[in-house]
């Protein structure tokens, strides 16, 4: 761990050793929750293991071999196993709640007046705090996983060790982005969580989490996609399963890559308008 | 009993309190009721897709488990109203040392951590699941007996205990651990996987830890079996009226164990 220490070596570039003290001091400050993150990760495996129990047993009714979907058994468990991961990767933890604790509280006053962006602040507590959550659920995941190798399968083809992980990058942007955009709304309402567990919810539904979007009727499942939601999770497991194909992949990385760029409009927007409102509470 | 009665108009009390600090933020009380009907509405609908590529799961009919989720709603809501929000601040009041106030009340100091905060916007959710429960039945084509009625209730009372129970016993860590936030969420995963068929986990460790340890898969279960007239035996009922007395003692000997731990953070 490198300590935090002011760098002044004026021959470093100056945007990444400002951003990279944000880092640093993020990745010790969220060690104190490594235990908390260690716990909310064991925990979320029990409905995880429910739900794969829930599948097996509507599979277990059917002739062997049976697909629901385009899926197998083998297929569904790969599918959940995965949304597992890329969910430990990219899920916000706690930075929605601090940003609005940091509005509430008056804490932004001291980012209108240092040379520091506060969603380019955020961003990085967001990395750090991914970078040490990943790392502990690693543990219990990793366990869980273990159990269940035989349906682990590695990516489709070679392309895709490369494919993947830039759309995990791009929906942890965009989860962020929406997570931070939300946490805004504490500029003008008075408690924020209520808003965050709604658009949780959709997320939660929308996003591929609770089940494979292309389960859906099909008419159902190709309006979704025209949605920011499935490109926070469905669609990079698809990705890297290889069950997103030919002219829907490069739609989908289209797709993906606009609504990053939306979304950050709109952060950046809603920032502004949020300043227009704020009225600095204490010195 | 004197008793009884001071106690009932201490919670009347408590009630009249929380109403006024409710109404004082109408939008956040009425917004709060939209997050819980989403989130059972998203049960719903994960149901639904479900039963759009099968029949039955574990011999659970479509409006069986519709039946059951409205179940565990119900009691989930309950529970809600009555102490989640309580159960959940106790880490805070040990943490600041508020905990010191409450244990110099004349009065049981458990009952009061309990029911402190009383939730109402959270009956409506109830309401809603019992009105998901009503129309399932009617789908069934099942109308319960007066006695099938108040068996229901009291296995739902039975439900409640154990949530209570345990949350209760996930709470007192915080007697030992300062940072605790994380146990609301814990519980949630929990809550998750009782809304879901008993029959459906295969027998073995895990159905056996979340039947006979942590009984989730009997609080929503047997009541919604109850009403669905699809108990295979009294065990099963029974099973859920012991492992709520057991819960119960359980986390009133932690509690007693626990604040024999407590040193106070406050000077």
């Amino acid at each position: 761990m490198t300590p935090v220490t002011h760098n002044p070596t004026p021959t470093t570039p100056h945007l990444w050793s400002k951003y990279g003290h944000v880092l640093s001091m993020g990745i010790q400050n969220t060690l104190v929750y490594r235990t908390n993150f260690l716990f909310r990760a064991a925990f979320g495996l029990v409905p995880l293991a429910a739900t794969l129990f829930l599948w097996e047993a509507i599979y277990a009714d059917k002739p062997a071999g049976t697909a629901i979907g385009a899926y197998t058994l083998a297929q569904m468990v790969s599918y959940y196993l995965l949304v597992t991961v890329v969910d430990a990767i990219t899920a916000v933890a706690e930075d929605d709640w601090q940003i609005a604790a940091d509005i509430k509280d008056g804490a932004v006053s001291q980012f209108l007046l240092k040379p520091l962006d506060f969603l380019a602040y955020r961003l990085c507590l967001y990395l750090s705090g991914r970078v040490i959550y990943t790392s502990v659920a690693l543990i219990p995941v990793a366990f869980f996983l273990f159990f269940q190798r035989e349906y682990l399968v590695g990516p489709a083809e070679p392309l895709r060790w490369i494919l993947a992980p830039l759309s995990v990058l791009m929906a942890g942007l965009l989860q962020f982005f929406i997570a931070y955009t939300v946490a805004l709304l504490s500029f003008w309402v008075l408690d924020v969580s209520t808003f965050i567990f709604i658009q949780f919810a959709f997320e939660f539904l929308a996003s591929g989490h609770l089940f494979p979007l292309d389960i859906l009727p099909d008419g159902l499942h190709r309006l979704l996609l025209w949605s920011p939601y499935p490109y926070l999770l469905y669609f990079p497991v698809g990705v890297y399963l290889g069950r997103i194909q030919g002219a829907d992949l490069w739609q989908g990385f289209a797709l993906q890559l606009a609504w990053v760029g939306v979304a950050f409009l709109i952060a950046r927007f809603v920032w502004s308008r949020g300043l227009r409102k704020y009225t600095a509470v204490g010195g | 009993m004197p008793s009884f009665s001071r106690y009932a108009g201490i919670y009347a009390a408590l009630i009249r309190y929380s109403l006024i600090h409710e109404m004082q933020f109408k939008v956040n009380f009425l917004l709060w009721i939209v997050v819980e009907a989403l989130w059972f509405g998203l049960q719903l609908a994960f149901m639904t897709v479900l039963y759009g590529h099968t029949d039955q799961i574990a011999g659970w009919s479509r409006w069986e488990v519709v039946l059951l989720v409205g179940c565990n709603q119900f009691i989930q809501q309950l529970f809600h109203t009555l102490f989640v929000t309580n159960l959940s601040n106790l880490s805070e009041l040990i943490r600041k040392g508020t905990l010191d106030l409450l244990l110099l009340q004349p009065v049981n100091t458990r009952f009061l951590i309990s029911v402190k905060k009383f939730e109402i916007g959270n009956i409506i959710n109830a309401l809603m699941g019992l009105v998901v429960i009503v129309y399932s039945l009617a789908q069934l084509g099942r109308v319960p007996t007066l006695a099938q009625w108040l068996g229901f209730a009291v296995v739902c009372l039975a439900g409640l205990s154990v949530h209570y129970s345990l949350m209760f016993l996930l709470a007192c860590i915080s007697f030992w651990t300062v940072r605790a936030q994380g146990i609301v969420w814990g519980y949630y995963n929990l809550f998750n996987i009782a809304r879901l068929p008993a029959e459906a986990f295969p027998r073995g460790a895990y159905r056996a830890v979340f039947t006979w340890v942590l009984p989730m898969l009997l609080v929503s279960n047997v009541p919604a079996k109850l009403l669905a007239q699809r108990l295979a035996s009294p065990w099963e009922w029974l099973a859920l009226l012991g492992m709520a007395v057991a819960c119960f003692v359980v986390s009133e000997l932690f509690w007693r164990f626990s604040l024999r731990h407590y040193t106070s953070a406050s000077a």
